[in-house]
């Protein structure tokens, strides 16, 4: 280098600001912050146990048994980590623009509705592939639609994207509703209000070997395909300028505006596909039990994996795991259902809270704080 | 006001700062009597932002001591700062955006009233701003007023706060000639009269020539001289700055001949956020191998005009044409028309801060071979490889390709984004502010690469707020007021006075 030599420039040819030192640091400080996140938060729920004289001790233990202990319980993990990982990507996909949008509960119920509605002259019909067919374009294209105006009205608009993509979720749940206790409503059902269900023999099957329906493979290759679009394509390239300053992205002639609305379309989709899948292979049929908070799951899955969609996958089966556990938890310790769901709200805080030290902690950023003039 | 508190002096003795391994402020003593205005000189990076931390109190020094009136004090933090009278203006705004100039001013009392009586407020602003020899509107928000305006606003604050011991640093990056004068002339009268002393950071020999008594400089860290203004002569002053470096020459002016317009605005309006009139029917001719300046007080649609020319702001009306075809700034018509850009403060204009170099220098390519294949498949190898050529080429100066790209200093950051944008073939350059903040040697390597372009045959738009570097860059120049072209005229046939008459509106 043949200009002024700054202070900095002394201690910049030291092994450890080689690139590869510099990706390890920045590697290492992705998994350990929410892993702390993730200790910390066991810890203050163990506090609540206690206060409440149960064993924080014997409620882990249940969680590992009922979530991971037998061959049953990862099948019932697995089962519950499906749709959480595509509700995950609808959250981390528009996050990689800069949105915050949480409406995948939304997207999932309105999928699913779909898959169930455009089944129901098709039940039957003894041609189960083009019911199928319809039932998964279907729902894609509804998840699709309902956050991509989401996506819209943040762009064209200026809608605050986090409150429209919630609002929606719960008018998506009250469409839903309307049909299914009304125009929809499957009078042969005694139980609950349904939209007409599948036949056994047509529902979507297990993969082969686990006790696990398809789901999870599309989850899987869902969330492999989106690491692919989002990391190593000039579309997601393009996603990242535009998220990190769309006046750069502008000034670059990107087309802000349709990266937004392909991202929030593709966001829509994943959780469409979830729906479809809970329709199809789980519940055969579309009633109130679709909106079970997997949206909301997958809110705190993706801020969990730093909004990674190949980090999505295992965050998403831990999620799994504790869900499959809450039976076992309710049966032997006495505690109420809302357990689980406490211990997640706490993650979530705790989660949010330690993204403050992102870049702030002197082992992963050795010079981070250097001042200039 | 208490009115017989009196200008302070201060002294900073063997100040030491270390950050990790580095010595950012190497035992750096420094003078200022009370009633003196001083000059604090220094490359980017020399220590003197660190210096002045350490006096505010924002950093804890590592070693050495702070004299206030020759007392030792031990200030822990600038609400103690404040207390013992030392206030400082900084680089970037500290105002409140959304508060008017009044609120601004009231609520940066450290001890604030719980109930604010706002007539007796406003009656007392009233009375304040008639002592003070400039003025900057109270009554509209911040955001609202443009750099020189919140600059101004920043001074007055000091000022209302009744600090005596003022620390600006490079305060007239964001002012006008005529403003900057204003503004130092005033400070300058008021360490006269014995009410303030002055600590001014800067790189502007200019001023420190016409306003300063002492001057003190810094490099690399360490003390490299101090002295009376008076008894030491520029290349003194530049020597102690920059020691041996060379700086870039600037290529001579090659002169151009009956060229071709290659940029024609024609009729352009556009409006502002609020839904203001930002500018109205611009018409401008560019042609190949000339760079046209475009001055004017801040806020009278020169960024507006930058905006709609680069894609940040659609046009309302009129046209653009590059070479005889229409022009629309998408990314397909920059590639196919040779459209960059150099924008002011490129961290906010031009670059994604928590993005590496590598990726930042990579936006106007990654969508090409060799770094995209098939027009999707993105490649981190021949990104990185490009991104280590141009490091080396415009000797940006980063701990690696792959750190983020907020982590360099200013000139640096604009240096990644210089190398971006001019290492191609570049047909029109649209150039805002580009050395807004830089230190020397960066705003040299700037202009005389501005220059070349110019000399390559291509048509430049140089928006600057800086007159010395609209007449030393442009072959054209062209004064914008009120959202219009006011005035233009080719360089040699007008001057500073002509220009900066029509600046303040007064052409016609």
């Amino acid at each position: 280098m043949t200009d002024i030599t700054s202070p900095q420039s002394a201690s910049t040819h030291g092994i450890f600001d080689s690139d590869w030192m510099i990706r390890v640091r920045r590697g290492s400080e992705a998994l350990a912050i929410p892993l702390a996140a993730l200790l910390v938060s066991a810890l203050l729920f163990s506090i609540f146990l206690l206060a409440l004289g149960k064993s924080p001790a014997q409620f882990f233990q249940l969680v590992w048994l009922g979530g991971f202990g037998t061959a049953f319980s990862w099948s019932n993990t697995l089962l519950r980590a499906a749709p959480v990982m595509l509700t995950a990507l609808a959250v981390a996909i528009p996050a990689r623009l800069g949105l915050t949008m949480i409406g995948g509960e939304g997207a999932l119920v309105l999928g699913g509705f779909t898959a169930a509605a455009i089944a129901i002259p098709l039940i039957g019909s003894g041609a189960p592939l083009f019911m199928h067919i319809l039932m998964f374009a279907g729902a894609l294209a509804v998840g699709a639609a309902w956050v991509g105006l989401a996506g819209a009205l943040r762009q064209f608009r200026g809608v605050n994207e986090t409150i429209s993509t919630l609002l929606l979720s719960y008018i998506a749940i009250a469409i839903m509703n309307f049909f299914v206790e009304g125009a929809l409503r499957d009078p042969a059902d005694p139980n609950k209000p349904s939209t007409k269900a599948l036949e056994s023999a047509e529902m979507i099957g297990k993969l082969p070997g686990i006790d696990v329906h398809w789901g999870l493979a599309f989850a899987v290759v869902a969330c492999v395909a989106v690491y692919i679009l989002m990391f190593r394509t000039t579309f997601g390239f393009a996603c990242k300028i535009a998220g990190g300053n769309a006046r750069a992205a502008l000034a670059q002639g990107l087309p802000v505006g349709r990266l937004v609305i392909v991202a929030t379309l593709i966001a829509g989709a994943c959780a469409g596909m979830a729906g479809y899948f809970e329709v199809a292979a789980v519940h055969g049929k579309a009633n109130a039990s679709l909106a079970t908070g997997y949206g909301f799951t997958g809110i705190l899955v993706a801020f969990l994996a730093r909004q990674h969609p190949l980090a999505i996958m295992p965050v998403a089966i831990l999620f799994g795991g504790i869900a499959a556990a809450g039976g076992i938890i309710q049966r032997r310790m006495g505690l109420p259902d809302a357990t689980v769901l406490l211990l997640q709200g706490m993650t979530f805080v705790v989660l949010l809270a330690s993204e403050t030290f992102y870049g702030r902690l002197a082992i992963f950023n050795p010079k981070a704080r250097t001042e200039r003039t | 006001m208490t009115g017989e508190r009196r200008a302070i002096g201060l002294e900073a003795v063997k100040m030491r700062k270390v950050f990790g391994g580095l010595v950012a402020l190497d035992d750096v003593s420094l003078k200022v009597p009370a009633g003196t205005f001083h000059a604090l000189l220094g490359e980017n990076g020399a220590g003197k932002s660190t210096l002045v931390k350490c006096i505010m109190g924002f950093y804890k020094p590592d070693g050495g001591q702070v004299l206030v009136d020759g007392r030792q004090s031990a200030i822990a933090n600038p609400r103690e700062a404040a207390e013992a009278g030392i206030g400082m203006v900084y680089q970037h705004f500290t105002l409140v955006p959304s508060l008017t100039g009044a609120e601004n001013l009231v609520v940066s009392r450290p001890r604030g009233r719980q109930i604010i009586d706002w007539k007796a407020e406003h009656a007392a602003l009233e009375e304040f701003l008639a002592r003070m020899p400039f003025r900057a509107p109270l009554d509209k928000p911040v955001h609202m007023l443009s750099a020189g305006e919140k600059q101004k606003l920043e001074i007055l604050k000091q000022l209302f706060l009744d600090q005596r011991f003022i620390i600006l640093d490079e305060p007239t990056s964001v002012l006008t000639p005529d403003e900057a004068d204003e503004v130092l002339g005033l400070l300058r009268g008021m360490t006269k009269r014995g009410d303030v002393t002055v600590l001014m950071i800067t790189h502007k020999f200019r001023e420190v020539q016409a306003f300063a008594d002492d001057l003190t400089v810094l490099r690399k860290g360490g003390y490299a001289g101090a002295g009376k203004v008076a008894e030491t002569p520029v290349d003194a002053m530049a020597k102690m700055m920059i020691g041996d470096t060379q700086i870039r020459e600037r290529a001579a002016r090659v002169a151009q001949k009956d060229a071709p317009v290659t940029l024609d605005i024609a009729g352009v309006c556009a409006d502002a956020d609020d839904g203001r009139v930002a500018i109205d029917g611009i018409n401008l001719k560019i042609h190949a191998g000339e760079i046209v300046g475009i001055a004017g007080v801040s806020g009278n649609g020169q960024s507006a005009l930058v905006e709609v020319l680069s894609g940040q702001r659609p046009m309302r009306e009129g046209q653009l044409t590059i070479k005889g075809s229409d022009f629309i700034p998408s990314r397909q018509s920059m590639a196919k028309y040779k459209v960059f850009g150099l924008p002011e403060e490129p961290l906010k204009n031009a670059a994604v801060p928590n993005m590496t170099v590598a990726e930042n220098i990579a936006f106007r390519t990654f969508d090409q071979p060799p770094i995209a294949t098939l027009g999707w498949w993105l490649s981190a190898g021949p990104m990185r490889k490009r991104a280590q050529e141009l490091i080396a080429r415009y000797r940006v100066k980063t701990p690696s390709a792959d750190a983020p790209i907020a982590a360099l200093s200013g000139g640096n950051v604009q240096r990644a984004v210089l190398a971006r944008e001019l290492s191609g073939e570049v047909d029109v350059l649209i150039v805002a502010n580009p050395c807004f903040g830089l230190d020397f040697a960066s705003v040299e390597e700037i202009r005389a690469q501005i220059m070349d372009q110019r000399n390559r045959g291509a048509a430049v738009l140089l928006v600057s707020e800086d007159l010395d570097e609209i007449l030393s860059l442009s072959d054209r120049v062209a004064v914008m007021s009120e959202g219009k072209i006011a005035y233009v005229e080719e360089i040699a046939k007008t001057d500073r006075a002509t220009i900066g008459h029509h600046m303040a509106g007064h052409g016609h």
